[in-house]
């Protein structure tokens, strides 16, 4: 017992001046002395959780159905491509029912042809030797693709990382502001946006996926099998956006929303808000030459299979530069503008949680918070005091040490604090005095028992380190387990549970210690008022 | 300075003596809170069973049935409005609309202009919406964790003693958990993900005890080899009695200041701990010391191989 080096004191010094200083800048967030504090000195400060601070959480969904679409859509695309290539391959009847691709090739002498270019186009898979989609021939004539398990996998995660980060560009088109974007398991992308006051704003800019197309309105088409939503061959029916009817366009895509470089509000010569965009070189250069073959005829603008407008093509457009005209609203423009500036997300995102708290309930949380942590906290002291004494003030002692070192830890690691998390705080000041009480009344009871005062120390802090290492292990299962399973403000909770558990040990027990180590060795104390 | 004693220097209570008539009582009670669980069910939160909640606090005190009735005239069906924290403060619970994101983001809606419009200086706290599919998965979950949760605390018990005390450790777990979940059922509080952390925290908590008395018991196990087991367990008891009493005093004294005083969203968290802490060191006493007395732990009952005894720590 007396046994305790200078080393160590130095040691569990250091551990606790460390802690005090890495405190300091969570506790003075927020008022003037912040800006007093040395710039030399550690500045990590705990982050305040959503149900603090205020703000959104919400967890997005892929749209199985819809990543299969799009899928099929790009590989149409692809496909329809690739045959218009030299040797041109003609092809019809092209059909995404029921989730693969096929289309018949008219010469059948061209169906090898046709194969043989389509399984070069289809991409190889890590690995498995499988490759990302089956190209089959049925009735000799019929060419069908299969996305294969593997690929779909791929694609899912390809997709989703792409739409990760178009989703971050959508709510923080400036990259300035501490959002959270991250993907989730397989299919799932989880947002939070501290401080939203408006999340319905935020889910529309989500919620939209923001596939621009161009393509020529189809002339030709019967307007009595339009309403019935039939189109002629290379062509297929949309409806119009404002609810107007439906509308037969080209299947083959003139130029997509993929070749913007600039996306922004504006406003037409009427005053009514529109979205001026801008193509790159080769979009540029696509629009001008498609614009001007069809000078007279109507294109029709397509956002998501809905089209907005099909203004006539008066002259070739041959700058870049268009502006898509509709019924926007200035609001409704500027979102628009923003989800196209950022990309289309390759998969449609539903939101399957929100959580939404207002700055002023995550204030009184706090306020409230912090006067139950103070109070709960003299609460115990003046109960320890009277119940042991000198041995009381050195288990308090240890008991605002570990407040600071619980903090310190947190900032250190940028732990999280939230509102359950507080209650682990106070949950971890009443626990953190049992190593204490256990110490103490082993001590009260080997001294009943006739020892001498220094071996009764030593057999209590001795034999109640086995009891006290055991019950912090089982509160550390638990707490593991709460954060493995729990989310956010759950995790939260454990993770405070869990830096208490291993900083209470330290204070509970090699920190009274020490104290009481130095007392005995300064004092010589003859009884023990315990 | 004269030191409190909350309980007087050797103390011989006879704990075991009631410990039939205890042991029955707390399985009744147990299968009680399941039965009355099972059949009342839980008042479960949107976390679990998926649905809105908007929680509101008013300028000033407003009729209830005011309220309801203007909520329910925006025809988003079972609407439930319950006060929350204060008179001032309430949350709204819609059920899932059927017309997935859009028609909750309407809903939502909604009802927040309903209340900005209709009570002048209304603050809307919080919005929360979850579906069916994610509450699905809390739920399963959160059942997962506890079960495991039990279960790895049990094996560890089982490891670090024997494993008759890993039994008794469960069965301790499985009564405590029993029978927050009956005051849950009971009370009609709400249960949220905050009620499953809490659960967690007993699970680990309320074992403290357990450990504490258990690891006494092997002690005076190695100590007095002669002694019955009976008496043996009423002095591990008596021995551990004090530092039951402050301890879960320290803890009660934390814990209520939060109930009384600390926010109103984590009140349900409060009072499951609060509660777990307070059955649990019954049960520390009165689950799992009797149950060491069926399973037959004997000095014997800890092997040669034990580390300690290797160490040389001398049987007496």
């Amino acid at each position: 017992m007396l046994e305790f080096p200078r080393w160590k004191v130095w040691i569990v010094s250091l551990v606790v001046a460390l802690g005090v200083l890495f405190s300091i800048p969570s506790l003075i967030a927020g008022t003037t002395l912040a800006s007093r504090w040395p710039s030399w000195l550690p500045h990590e400060k705990i982050s305040l959780g959503l149900d603090l601070a205020g703000g959104s959480h919400l967890l997005l969904e892929a749209d199985a159905n819809d990543a299969l679409k799009q899928r099929l859509q790009a590989k149409e695309d692809e496909v329809s491509t690739e045959l218009r290539r030299d040797p041109r391959i003609e092809i019809g009847d092209i059909s995404t029912a029921g989730g693969r691709l096929s289309f018949l090739v008219r010469d059948p002498t061209q169906v090898d042809a046709a194969v043989e270019r389509l399984r070069k186009l289809s991409q190889p898979l890590a690995l498995t030797g499988n490759r990302d989609w089956d190209v089959q021939v049925v009735d000799q004539t019929r060419v069908v693709l299969i996305p294969t398990p593997g690929g779909t996998v791929k694609a899912l995660k390809d997709a989703m990382s792409v739409a990760r980060d178009v989703v971050r560009r959508r709510i923080d088109p400036g990259g300035t502001k501490e959002i959270t974007v991250i993907t989730e398991g397989a299919d799932r992308i989880l947002v939070q946006v501290p401080g939203v006051e408006n999340p319905e704003q935020l889910k529309k800019l989500i919620g939209q996926t923001a596939r621009l197309e161009f393509k020529l309105v189809d002339m030709e088409a019967n307007p009595a099998d339009v309403q019935q939503g039939r189109a002629p061959p290379g062509s297929q029916v949309l409806p119009m956006a404002d609810g107007s009817g439906a509308i037969a366009v080209k299947r083959r895509v003139m130029v997509s929303g993929d070749q913007l470089t600039k996306a922004s509000q504006g406003f037409d010569q009427d005053g009514r808000p529109d979205i001026n965009i801008v193509f790159d070189t080769a979009g540029a250069r696509r629009f001008g030459r498609v614009t001007q073959e069809n000078v007279g005829k109507p294109f029709a603008i397509i956002l998501d299979d809905k089209v907005l407008s099909a203004p006539n093509i008066n002259e070739p457009i041959l700058g870049g530069q268009a502006q898509i005209t509709g019924s926007f609203t200035v609001q409704s423009a500027n979102d628009l503008a923003v989800a196209l500036a950022s990309g289309k997300l390759p998969v449609k995102l539903n939101v399957i949680e929100e959580r939404t708290v207002g700055p002023d309930l995550g204030k009184d949380s706090i306020h409230k918070g912090v006067i139950a942590s103070v109070i709960g906290t003299v609460g115990v002291m003046i109960f320890m005091l009277i119940t042991y004494g000198r041995f009381g003030v050195y288990a308090n002692i240890a008991l605002i040490v570990n407040a600071f070192l619980i903090l310190a830890v947190m900032a250190i690691f940028n732990a999280t604090l939230t509102l359950p998390g507080i209650a682990g705080f106070i949950l971890t000041i009443g626990a953190a005095v049992d190593a204490n009480v256990l110490i103490n009344e082993r001590i009260r009871e080997e001294i009943r028992r006739g020892r001498r005062l220094i071996d009764a120390v030593e057999t209590g802090y001795r034999e109640a380190f086995r009891a006290i290492f055991d019950a912090n292990v089982t509160h550390v299962i638990s707490a593991a387990i709460m954060a493995y399973f729990g989310s956010g403000p759950v995790r939260g909770f454990a993770v405070v549970l869990m830096i208490g558990v291993v900083t209470s040990v330290f204070t509970a027990v090699y920190f009274t210690r020490m104290l009481v180590a130095l007392w005995i060795r300064r004092t010589r104390p003859r009884a023990l008022h315990i | 300075m004269k030191l409190l004693k909350l309980v007087p220097e050797n103390t011989n209570v006879d704990f075991m003596r009631w410990r039939n008539l205890a042991v029955v009582l707390s399985s009744l009670l147990t299968i009680a809170s399941l039965a009355f669980t099972a059949y009342r069910g839980l008042n479960l939160g949107v976390d679990f069973v998926g649905g809105q909640m908007i929680r509101v606090t008013f300028a000033q005190p407003i009729d209830v049935e005011q309220l309801r009735g203007r909520v329910l005239g925006l025809h988003l069906g079972e609407a439930s409005i319950q006060e929350f924290g204060g008179p001032k403060s309430y949350q709204i619970r819609l059920p899932k609309p059927e017309g997935g994101d859009a028609a909750a983001n309407a809903a939502a809606t909604q009802v927040k202009q309903l209340v900005t419009a209709s009570y002048p200086g209304a603050r809307v706290d919080s919005v929360e919406t979850v579906s069916g599919k994610v509450s699905e998965e809390l739920a399963d979950d959160g059942a997962k964790a506890i079960g495991l949760a039990m279960l790895g605390i049990a094996v560890y018990i089982w490891f670090r003693f024997e494993w008759q005390f890993g039994v008794g450790a469960l069965l301790t777990l499985a009564h405590d958990v029993s029978m927050t979940l009956g005051f849950f059922a009971f009370t009609r509080l709400q249960v949220d993900l905050n009620v499953v952390a809490a659960i967690l925290t007993i699970v680990g908590y309320s074992l403290n005890d357990t450990v504490v008395i258990y690891d006494r018991i092997r002690e005076d196990l190695r100590k007095y080899r002669k002694m019955a087991i009976l008496p043996l367990l009423n002095l591990s008891l008596n021995e551990t009695l004090a530092r039951t009493v402050v301890t879960s005093l320290t803890v009660l004294i934390a814990l209520g200041v939060l109930m009384a005083i600390g926010p109103e969203v984590i009140f349900g968290l409060a009072i499951a701990i609060f509660l777990g802490v307070l059955i649990g060191t019954y049960s520390s006493i009165y689950i799992s010391a009797p149950v060491l007395v069926w399973l037959k732990v004997t000095p014997d009952s800890f092997l040669k191989t034990d580390e300690e005894e290797k160490a040389g720590t001398q049987p007496a």
